[in-house]
């Protein structure tokens, strides 16, 4: 019968405005609690920047630098400047330049400048794959608009430092499977 | 890899009967047979006609410089199923020209026109010979290995100027116009921009018969795009009207061009795969999928079992995600606006979360490695899998369908419109839900499994009228074949054991060769056409995108119908301007 499927229709958009009127008159919590996953009824979105939703571990966005702090108060960067990071970019968009031991001349490992381009960082995550020292890890903070470009985008190494209690907090399993190897590491040698 | 394909007792046959026109093609690592430029109709007929070669996959080049010569490459096969044969052409850098295989497979007219585009071979006796990608007037063929982009660097990445020197500048900072811009001498930018519509509406107008005897009407040329919110993108059809009745049509592309194929001959091989996400960004698991097994067949270095399963796992979901995203943006275009597409993005968020959870990003996942896949599923995220797969997804299917299916406003509107006949769609290389609608049941994933598809039970879905109609119950049905075989990827998957093979490296080996790839992607065809010199990075990267070969057949849909009806078809067509463009 003509008209049939427009009735059907509205009766689907109906069925979702009023599960929805009824999770927030009365299910407040419990039915906000399930938006945006399996179990949603009616409304599947949450209002941003009120409520969000929270990032899986793998998640990733622009890489950080892991560094610990040292007794004397000083930075200790785990990064080496092996340039592992730079050749895998895809999109080379990290530079590196190693540090020099002021007296004798020769290199040593640690990174003297670190800069990543974000603007033309793609997020995949590759740096943070094979890095063989558990240095450079994926952030998970996506907030990073800014109000001007060009040299704002390019981060420096005090800009892209991040402790590894930041690291810990944000990726608990792969930070104890990597606690692990170390320590299993470290009573093989 | 070589010997076996050479041994095929159809390229026996072929090379008795064309001989000396054809040899094999014995370098290492290669395969087929090449054919002398003169005797490529001869040989390409006989094999359409007399071997049932009747489905184009492929045509793509390959550059030899330093050598004076190109090889262009035809990868044939046939829609009942088999392996394919490959042709190989070779012709000189000098004077590069080869006959048009258009007239037998009409697949080949925008493929011919982009190896125009790219490299500079001209393709005798294609009917509407323009560049495809970029636009008339520009300067140089940009895949030649001598042709150098602005901002040109180095051959390779990676990039001295990052390690060890690391001299961190912005791109804005250096001037585009810098001295490796090649402009021909007698460039005047005044004159590039204005003829470039005149050669394609004289290429629109020129088949047209002038009809003395009938009722003269007044042609209109109309554009829809490139900015349009119908077209899904950047993209322009250029339409010859009569009254309201579609009369001729092109598509115009290239407006999101990005030279794909060059980046990816820069690249290292490892290097290319978060790229390959970029270009059909609905379906990044695919095309994952699609390269990683083009570079393992190089490598033979096969992914582990339990590997396997989540890859199949993995482009399922993909599909599903895909088809679902199609099916609401189809009424989209038929002007249900916004609310439909709404709801079939429900499900695709779902998927989505468990890309999220488990590759690291929604769409630009990166999940496969040579030899594997990235990380594994965590046993929260395979629950969330199997939820979805035996819960929720078949019942909002069937909510779909019931919504749909009997909507009389979807079947007035879809029902007979943009009819593309059997012969038609495999005559255009039409591929995917494309193909299937018109009555071919042509599956790679049955045809030529690839990866562990010849253990999975599914039915290759396909439907006889080839209409706009057929194309969404085709994609519905493809859903729940996906939902099928995830249920059996579920049942069967190893409970544990390595996802990837072969130690993590970086820089990958890559052995000399050439290799073919080719998986079933949601929109069809994804093929992947890589050759390897043995150094870092691919001497060769082709992508055989099945949105741009597609659209191939648009013409043929649109034509006779009206203006209204060509956003419908271009919807069901279903084109990701990221992998049109590339």
């Amino acid at each position: 019968m003509n008209g049939t499927g427009i009735i059907k229709g509205l009766a689907v958009t109906i069925r979702h405005f009023f599960s929805t009127y009824f999770a927030d008159q009365f299910g407040l919590g419990r039915a906000k609690a399930k938006r945006g996953t399996m179990m949603a009824e009616g409304f599947f979105t949450v209002q941003y920047p009120e409520e969000s939703v929270t990032v899986p571990e793998e998640f990733r966005v622009i890489p950080f630098l892991v560094y610990t702090i040292e007794e004397d108060g000083q930075k200790k960067y785990r990064c080496t400047a092996c340039g592992i990071c730079a050749k895998v970019c895809p999109t080379q968009c990290i530079w590196i330049t190693r540090m020099k031991n002021e007296e004798t001349g020769k290199p040593v490992p640690e990174s003297a400048e670190f800069y990543i381009d974000i603007d033309k960082c793609m997020n995949c995550g590759s740096c943070a794959e094979f890095c063989p020292f558990d240095a450079i890890k994926m952030d998970h903070d996506f907030r990073i608009a800014s109000y001007t470009r060009g040299d704002s985008h390019i981060y420096n190494k005090e800009r892209l430092g991040k402790p590894l209690e930041y690291y810990a907090k944000i990726r608990p399993t792969n930070y104890a499977q990597e606690e692990a190897q170390r320590a299993a590491k470290a009573q093989a040698g | 890899m070589s010997e076996l394909t050479v041994l095929h007792p159809e390229y026996e046959a072929l090379l008795q009967r064309f001989a000396p026109n054809v040899e094999p093609d014995t370098r290492p690592g290669f395969s087929g047979i090449v054919v002398l430029p003169a005797s490529l109709i001869e040989v390409v007929t006989y094999l359409k006609e007399q071997m049932g070669f009747d489905y184009l996959s492929s045509v793509t080049a390959v550059d030899q410089y330093p050598d004076d010569q190109f090889d262009v490459i035809y990868h044939l096969y046939k829609t009942i199923g088999g392996e394919g044969l490959e042709l190989k052409v070779f012709t000189t850098r000098e004077n590069p020209v080869v006959p048009s295989v258009t007239q037998l497979y009409p697949g080949a007219d925008f493929q011919e026109r982009e190896i125009w585009d790219m490299f500079g071979i001209r393709f005798s006796g294609h009917y509407d010979l323009r560049r495809l990608l970029l636009w008339e007037g520009f300067s140089g063929f940009p895949l030649r290995k001598d042709w150098q982009e602005p901002l040109f660097e180095e051959e390779v990445k990676p990039y001295k100027s990052r390690w060890p020197e690391g001299r961190a500048f912005h791109k804005e900072q250096t001037n585009p116009f810098h001295d490796n811009v090649q402009y021909p001498k007698e460039f005047d930018p005044e004159s590039v921009s204005t003829d470039a519509d005149e050669s394609l509406y004289k290429a629109l107008t020129a088949n047209l018969a002038n009809d003395e005897d009938g009722l003269h009407t007044d042609r209109m040329v109309v554009n829809i795009g490139p900015q349009h919110p119908s077209t899904h993108g950047v993209f322009r059809m250029s339409a010859v009207l009569e009254g309201e009745t579609v009369v001729a049509l092109k598509p115009v592309l290239g407006y999101m061009h990005r030279n794909h194929e060059k980046i990816g001959e820069r690249n290292t091989f490892l290097q290319n795969m978060p790229f390959t996400d970029r270009l059909d960004y609905l379906s990044s698991m695919s095309n994952n999928f699609g390269y990683a097994i083009t570079v393992e067949k190089l490598l033979g270095l096969p992914p582990p079992e339990r590997g396997e399963f989540l890859r199949v796992m993995m482009a399922e979901l993909t599909r599903i995600a895909s088809h679902t995203m199609s099916i609401g943006f189809l009424l989209n275009d038929l002007g249900a606006f916004f609310t439909p597409s709404l709801y079939a993005l429900e499900e695709r968020e779902l998927i989505l979360d468990i890309f999220e959870s488990v590759a690291g990003s929604r769409m630009m996942c990166n999940y496969f490695r040579f030899g594997g896949v990235v990380r594994d599923i965590s046993a929260a995220d395979f629950a969330k899998v199997k939820y979805l797969v035996e819960e929720r997804l078949p019942r909002k299917i069937d909510d779909l369908d019931r919504y749909l299916t009997d909507n009389e406003i979807v079947r007035s509107r879809c029902e007979g419109v943009g009819v593309l006949t059997a012969e038609e769609a495999i005559a255009c290389s039409a591929a995917g839900p494309i193909l299937r609608a018109s009555g071919v049941p042509y599956d790679i994933r049955r045809a030529d499994p690839y990866s562990i598809y010849d253990r999975f039970e599914f039915d290759v879905c396909y439907r006889n009228h080839g209409d706009v109609y057929d194309r969404y119950l085709v994609r519905l049905d493809e859903i729940r074949q996906s939902i099928r075989i995830l249920k059996q990827v579920i049942e069967q998957i190893p409970p544990e054991g390595p996802v990837m093979n072969g130690k993590v490296q970086y820089l990958v080996k890559v052995p000399p060769g050439e290799s073919y790839g080719r998986v079933e992607g949601p929109r069809g065809e994804l093929g992947f056409y890589v050759v390897s010199d043995g150094k870092v990075n691919p001497k060769r990267y082709h992508v055989r995108a099945p949105s741009l070969i597609n659209l191939t057949g648009l013409e043929k849909m649109c034509v006779g119908g009206k203006i209204a009806d060509a956003v419908t078809i271009l919807g069901s067509v279903d084109i990701v301007l990221g992998e049109v463009d590339r």
